[in-house]
C-alpha cells in the first residue's frame, strides 16, 4: 500500500537550506556553478544536479513586508502524469513504488528523446524534471528511495532543524498538516492552508496565497493531465503496434 | 548564556536583537519554534529584515549603533508604567543601595571623568557605607539618592520622541515592542534575549549588553526559565575557549593575569580578592586564593612550593593600564614592534577590523606560522592583492591541523555545556591534531632552553609537562588536569581525601598547594565519578528541559545561573508552572542552586540569619543595576559609534563614547559626517558560511549556494545610485573597499534620523580572495580598529561608506 508523505510546514521553514545541501550529499550530486544573481536563491532553479532548492520570495502581503521560502521539490503525485508521459515514449522509465508511493525515475529515461522529455517536463503540473544534456538522464527527488526502504529519514527531513520537513505514514502527515492549519487559523493567518493535499505526496502548507511563493507551488492548469496528453495515452496502444509494424 | 539552548522553549517573550539567530544559529530556531507553539511571541530588532525577522510576529528597525537608545526608552516605559518586579528590584539588586554624595551625571558624562586620559575616577561612583562598612540601602527605594531613583532619572531623558529621532524607529513600534516585552515583568512570566556580536561589536558594545542586562534585572527575568541573559556564541566552542583564557586579560577560570604592581603572590591574591563586611553576603570570590594557588600548582607541579610562591614569579605580567586586545596587538605588529606570529586557527587578514591593516602588519614579521585546515588569505598574505611578493622579507610556515571530527576533547556550546566529542576520523596526510602540534612544538623549546639556557628558562623548564600518552597528546590527561587532584592525604570539610585523585568540586579546592586545577570553573567536570562530560543521559528530571545528566555544565552542572534570584524570598519560584529550583523547607530542590544557603525569609516571614544573597559572585550579594566597575560609566548611555552619519549626539554634548581610545597610524583613517561616506554600514555573517569562510569556501556545496560576496541596499538607495538587483558594485569606506554584487531588497528601509533620510548596508565578512576567485574579498577591509572601551572588541557593526556602481 502506497502510503507515505511529506509534510513540509513554510512557517517553520528558516531557509537554513540544510535540506538542499543534505540532499546533495547523500544523493551524491555536484554542486553547479552559481553566481549571486541579486538572491540568497541559489542554485537559482531545479537541474539534474538539484533535486531541492530553496525558493526566497520578498513581497508585501497585508500591509507587511514578507519573506516567504518555498523549500521546492518532486510532490510525488498520487497519480504521476510524468509517468503517463513518459510511458507513452518509454516503458518503465517511470516507475511508482507500491510500498510508498515514491515516484522513481530509471536509467530507461535516457532513451527519452529530447522533444519527449519536453512533454514528460510539461506534463508535470510543478515543473520538476530535469535532464543532463549530456546523458538524456532525467532526475528529480527520489524520496530518499534507499533511505526509507531502510526505515530511514529522508536526508531533507534529518537535516531539518526546525519541523519544516516532516515524513511518515501519508495519515500522519495529513493529521500533523490539518493540525498545524487549525493552529495557524486561531492565530489569525486566515489564509492557512495545505496544497493539493488530495493528489500529492509532498504537501506544503501556507499563509498566503499559494502563487506569491512560487508560481509553481499548486497545480498549473496549463500542464498536468492535458488534452495532448489524454492523446497520446489513447495513442500508446497504437504507437506500439505502428512499432511493431515497423519491425516486421 | 545565563540559561541555555533548550531552555529558549521555557520562554513568553523572545527578543532576537543584536543577533540573527535564524541564520546563524540554526539550531536554536527549533527551541524559539518550540516557544512560539506554547503561544510565546517573537520580536525581531534589526536594522535589515533578516531571515530571523521572517520568523517573527513582529520586526522593526533601528539604525545601526543605536541600541542603547531603543532599550534606554525600554527602560524608561518599565518605569513610567510601573511594571518591574518591586520586590526582585528592592532585595535583589543594588537599586536600593545609597550613591555617595559625589556621584553626578551632566550632558553625557559621568563624575570623575578625566579628559585628559579620557578615563573615570570610579571612586566618585561609589556608595554610602555605614558604620561597619556595608553599603546604606533603602529598601523602599524612595530616597532620591538610591540607584533605583536615580536611574529613572537617567534614563527619563530617553523618552519616544527622542528615542526615535536618533533610532529611526517609528514611535508605535517601540511601544510595540516595550509592551510586549516588558508584560514579562509579570510574576510567573518570562522574557529573554538572544544577542550576539550584533550587540557586541561596537564602542558602547559592553553598554548595549549591560542596557538588556538591567532591562531582565527589572522585569525580573535573571535566574528564571525562559529568562536570562544569552549570549549567542558565533564558534561552537568559543565559550570554552574563554572559559580556558583566550583573552589576554585573564588566567583560566576569569582569574585575572597578573600585573606587574602584583609584585608577588601575596600582593596578587590581595589586589584581586574581593571583601565584604555584610555577613549576608557569600561573596564567592572571596574563594580566589584557593582558585589562584591550586591554577599554579596545575601549571608547575612539584615545583610550585609555598617558599618560591607556588611559581608565581614565573607567570607572565603585563604593565599596568596597558591594554594587549587583539586590535593593541595589530597596532603592535603595524608599527613593526613582532618578529613573530602564530596565526593558529584563525584568519585575521579577513576577520580582523581593518583588515588591511593587519595584511600590511604581517609584512613587518620575520616569520609567521599558519596553523589550519587550508590555505586561506592569512598564510598567503604575501601573494594577496596589492603585495609585491619579491618586497615580503615574511617567512611563512604552514601547519595543516585537524579538523574537528579528526580528534577527540571537549566542547563548551554557549549554554556552557562542556560536551565530550570522540574521534570519527584519522587526519588525512600530515595534518595532526592541535594538541600534538603543541607537544611537540613545547617539547623542543624546552630541549633548546635545556641545552643552551635562555634569558628566563625557569617557566619553560618548572613547567608540569606531562600530557601524553604513548608519545601523543592525551585529552584526557589534560581534561583530568583542567578538573584538579588532591596532591597530598587531606581531610576538607570532614571528608577524607586520597592524595592522586580528582576534586570532586570547587567547595574543596585548597590554598595551600594540596590541591591542583586547570580551571576552578572546570573542577567538578572529570572526577572520579568519571568524565562527566561525556555523559548521555536523556532523561529529564526536571520538567523544564535541564538534561542534567547529558554532557556537564560550569559551574557544578547548574543549569540556569543566578537560580537563587528566580523564587521569592521565601524560596517559592515566581514562576510555578517553570520552577528552576524551589524550597521545601529543609533544602532546595530542581537544579543545582547558587549555593545551598536557606532563602532569605522563615516561613513565618522572619529574616533567616542564615542566608546569603542571592548573586552570590557580586561582593555584596545583589545584582548590579548600578555598574561601578566599567570603564565608561555605570549606567549605560548612548553614545554616536565612532563614524556616524549624524553631526551631533542628541543625548548629550558628548558626541562619542568619551573613554574610547584611537589608534593613530596612517591605517587608521576615519570618516564621520563626510559627504564621501554617507551611508550607514554593517558587516554580518550568513548561513552559509562559517566565520571568514576558511572552510567553508573549499566546500562546494556551501558555496554554490552562497557563491559571491553581496551588498544588500535598499530599493531607494539603488535608485538613488543607479544600481539594479544583481549589477556589480563598490563599497568604499575611509580604510578600503571591496567590490561586491548588489541585493536591492525592501528588507533594507532608509531610516528617517534627526529629521533627515539615512541609509543603511549591509556586507557579509565570509569572502576572501584565494578562494572563489570571483567570490570578492572579505567586508572587513571596510572597518574601523577602534575599540570597547572596557573589552577592545572592534566597532565593525556601525561604521561609513559609500556605494558606486562598478
Amino acid at each position: 500500500m502506497a502510503d507515505k508523505s511529506f509534510f513540509i510546514d513554510t512557517t517553520r521553514c528558516t531557509a537554513c537550506r540544510g535540506c538542499q545541501v543534505a540532499c546533495k550529499q547523500w544523493n551524491k550530486l555536484p554542486a553547479t556553478k552559481t553566481f549571486n544573481w541579486g538572491s540568497y536563491q541559489n542554485p537559482a532553479d531545479l537541474s539534474f544536479s538539484t533535486f531541492k532548492v530553496v525558493r526566497f520570495r520578498e513581497v508585501i502581503s497585508g500591509g507587511k513586508l514578507r519573506w516567504y521560502f518555498f523549500p521546492d521539490q518532486c510532490r510525488h503525485c498520487l497519480e504521476p502524469p510524468c509517468k503517463d508521459t513518459a510511458e507513452g515514449f518509454v516503458d518503465g522509465a517511470v516507475v511508482q513504488d507500491d510500498a510508498t508511493g515514491a515516484v522513481i525515475y530509471t536509467g530507461k529515461t535516457r532513451m527519452l528523446s529530447s522533444s519527449a522529455f519536453e512533454e514528460v517536463r510539461q506534463s508535470c503540473p510543478y515543473n520538476i524534471p530535469r535532464q543532463d544534456p549530456a546523458t538524456g538522464l532525467v532526475a528529480k527527488c527520489t524520496m530518499c528511495f534507499d533511505r526509507i526502504s531502510n526505515g530511514m529519514e529522508p536526508a531533507c527531513v534529518k537535516a531539518c532543524p526546525t519541523g519544516t520537513m516532516n515524513f511518515g505514514n501519508r495519515d500522519d502527515m495529513l493529521a500533523m498538516g490539518n493540525n498545524r492549519v487549525a493552529a495557524l487559523k486561531k492565530k489569525g493567518f486566515k489564509k492557512a492552508q495545505l496544497l493539493d493535499a488530495d493528489s500529492i505526496r509532498a504537501v506544503f502548507l501556507v499563509v498566503d496565497d499559494p502563487s506569491i511563493y512560487y508560481k509553481f507551488s499548486v497545480a498549473q492548469n496549463d500542464v498536468g493531465i492535458s488534452r495532448k496528453l489524454a492523446l497520446r495515452k489513447l495513442m500508446k496502444p497504437a504507437t506500439g503496434l505502428i512499432t511493431g509494424v515497423a519491425k516486421l | 548564556m545565563t540559561n541555555h539552548w533548550i531552555d529558549i522553549g521555557n520562554s513568553d517573550c523572545i527578543l532576537v536583537m543584536g543577533s540573527n539567530a535564524a541564520e546563524n544559529h540554526p539550531i536554536s530556531m527549533k527551541w524559539v519554534m518550540k516557544a512560539m507553539d506554547n503561544g510565546a511571541t517573537l520580536l525581531s530588532v534589526d536594522p535589515r529584515f533578516t531571515r530571523t525577522s521572517a520568523k517573527a510576529d513582529f520586526y522593526t528597525a533601528l539604525r545601526s549603533g543605536t541600541d542603547i537608545a531603543f532599550l534606554g526608552g525600554m527602560i524608561n516605559y518599565i518605569f513610567q508604567n510601573k511594571l518591574y518586579n518591586q520586590e526582585y528590584v528592592a532585595y535583589y539588586t543594588n537599586a536600593s543601595f545609597i550613591l555617595g554624595k559625589k556621584f553626578g551625571f551632566k550632558d553625557g558624562l559621568f563624575s570623575g571623568y578625566n579628559k585628559k586620559t579620557r578615563s573615570y575616577d570610579k571612586s566618585y561612583w561609589a556608595f554610602e557605607k555605614d558604620k561597619n562598612g556595608v553599603s546604606k540601602r533603602d529598601l523602599s527605594l524612595k530616597n532620591s539618592r538610591c540607584v533605583f531613583q536615580q536611574l529613572k532619572k537617567h534614563f527619563s531623558r530617553y523618552n519616544l520622541d527622542k528615542v526615535s529621532s536618533i533610532t529611526g524607529t517609528p514611535k508605535a513600534d517601540l511601544v510595540k515592542v516595550y509592551k510586549t516585552y516588558a508584560a514579562s515583568g509579570k510574576t510567573g512570566k518570562a522574557a529573554t534575549i538572544m544577542y550576539a556580536m550584533g550587540w557586541t561589536q561596537h564602542t558602547v558594545g559592553v553598554q548595549n549588553i549591560r542596557t538588556m542586562a538591567m532591562i531582565q534585572l527589572l522585569l525580573g527575568n535573571m535566574g528564571v526559565a525562559g529568562g536570562g541573559v544569552n549570549a549567542l556564541r558565533g564558534e561552537s566552542n568559543v565559550q570554552g575557549s574563554t572559559d580556558h583564557c583566550l583573552l589576554w586579560h585573564i588566567w583560566p577560570g576569569y582569574l585575572k593575569t597578573a600585573r606587574a604592581s602584583n609584585t608577588s603572590l601575596d600582593v596578587y591574591n590581595k589586589k584581586w580578592t574581593p571583601t565584604t563586611n555584610d555577613p549576608l553576603s557569600a561573596n564567592w570570590w572571596g574563594n580566589y586564593p584557593k582558585y589562584s594557588v591550586s591554577f599554579l600548582k596545575s601549571m608547575f607541579g612539584e615545583n610550585a612550593t609555598p617558599f618560591n610562591g607556588f611559581g608565581y614569579d614565573w607567570m607572565p605580567k603585563v604593565d599596568d593600564g596597558k591594554p594587549y586586545s587583539w586590535l593593541n596587538l595589530f597596532d603592535a605588529m603595524y608599527q613593526g614592534e613582532f618578529t613573530g606570529f602564530f596565526a593558529w586557527g584563525q584568519n585575521p587578514a579577513c576577520s580582523g577590523a581593518n583588515a588591511n591593516k593587519n595584511r600590511e602588519a604581517f609584512t613587518k614579521l620575520d616569520w609567521m606560522v599558519n596553523v589550519n585546515l587550508f590555505e586561506n588569505e592569512t598564510g598567503s598574505f604575501w601573494r594577496g592583492p596589492g603585495m609585491d611578493p619579491k618586497k615580503i622579507k615574511t617567512e611563512v610556515f604552514f601547519l595543516p591541523c585537524a579538523a574537528s571530527v579528526e580528534k577527540e576533547g571537549s566542547i563548551t556550546n554557549s549554554g556552557r555545556w562542556s560536551q565530550w566529542r570522540y574521534k570519527a576520523a584519522d587526519p588525512p596526510g600530515d595534518a595532526k591534531p592541535d594538541g600534538d602540534i603543541m607537544v611537540e612544538l613545547m617539547d623542543k623549546i624546552r630541549k633548546l632552553y635545556q641545552a643552551s639556557g635562555g634569558a628566563f628558562p625557569e617557566p619553560v623548564l618548572n613547567l608540569k609537562w606531562d600530557y601524553t600518552t604513548n608519545g601523543k597528546f592525551d585529552s584526557h590527561k589534560v581534561a583530568k588536569e583542567i578538573n584538579g587532584y588532591f596532591l597530598a592525604d587531606v581531610t576538607v570539610k570532614g571528608k577524607d581525601f586520597k592524595a592522586g585523585t580528582l576534586v570532586p568540586s570547587f567547595a574543596f579546592l585548597q590554598a595551600d598547594g594540596t590541591t591542583s586545577s586547570g580551571n576552578w570553573l572546570y573542577c567538578h567536570s572529570y572526577t572520579e565519578k568519571g568524565n562527566m562530560a561525556a555523559r548521555r543521559s536523556t532523561v529529564d528530571k526536571s520538567g523544564i528541559g535541564l538534561y542534567s545528566e547529558w554532557s556537564w555544565c560550569w559551574p557544578v552542572n547548574r543549569r540556569i545561573i543566578y537560580n537563587r534570584a528566580s523564587v521569592d524570598r521565601y524560596g517559592k519560584p515566581w514562576d510555578k508552572e517553570h520552577p528552576v529550583i524551589s524550597w521545601n523547607g529543609s533544602k532546595w530542590v530542581g537544579d543545582v542552586p547558587d549555593g545551598g544557603w536557606p532563602p532569605m525569609l522563615t516561613a513565618d516571614g522572619k529574616l533567616n540569619p542564615k542566608t546569603k544573597y542571592p548573586f552570590i559572585m557580586k561582593p555584596e550579594g545583589h545584582a548590579h543595576v548600578f555598574g561601578p566597575g566599567r570603564a565608561d560609566g555605570p549606567f549605560p548611555e548612548h553614545y554616536e559609534p565612532l563614524e556616524c552619519p549624524i553631526e551631533k549626539n542628541l543625548m548629550s554634548g558628548q558626541f562619542v563614547n568619551p573613554t574610547i581610545k584611537e589608534f593613530d597610524t596612517a591605517a587608521d583613517a576615519r570618516a564621520t559626517c563626510d559627504p564621501r561616506y554617507p551611508i550607514v554600514a554593517s558587516t554580518y555573517r550568513v548561513t552559509e558560511h562559517w566565520q571568514t569562510g576558511v572552510m567553508t569556501r573549499w566546500q562546494d556545496w556551501l558555496l554554490e549556494s552562497q557563491p559571491q560576496s553581496f551588498c544588500e541596499m535598499s530599493e531607494q538607495l539603488a535608485k538613488l545610485k543607479g544600481v539594479k538587483n544583481g549589477d556589480g558594485v563598490i563599497v568604499e569606506s575611509a580604510r578600503g573597499k571591496v567590490e561586491a554584487v548588489a541585493i536591492v531588497t525592501k528588507r533594507f528601509q532608509p531610516f528617517k534620523i534627526a529629521g533627515t533620510t539615512i541609509h543603511q548596508v549591509g556586507l557579509p565578512w565570509c569572502f576572501g580572495w584565494v578562494t572563489p576567485k570571483d567570490g570578492g574579498d572579505s567586508s572587513n577591509l571596510l572597518t574601523p580598529s577602534i575599540g570597547d572601551p572596557n573589552t577592545l572588541i572592534p566597532e565593525t557593526k556601525a561604521f561609513m561608506v559609500n556605494v558606486r556602481k562598478a
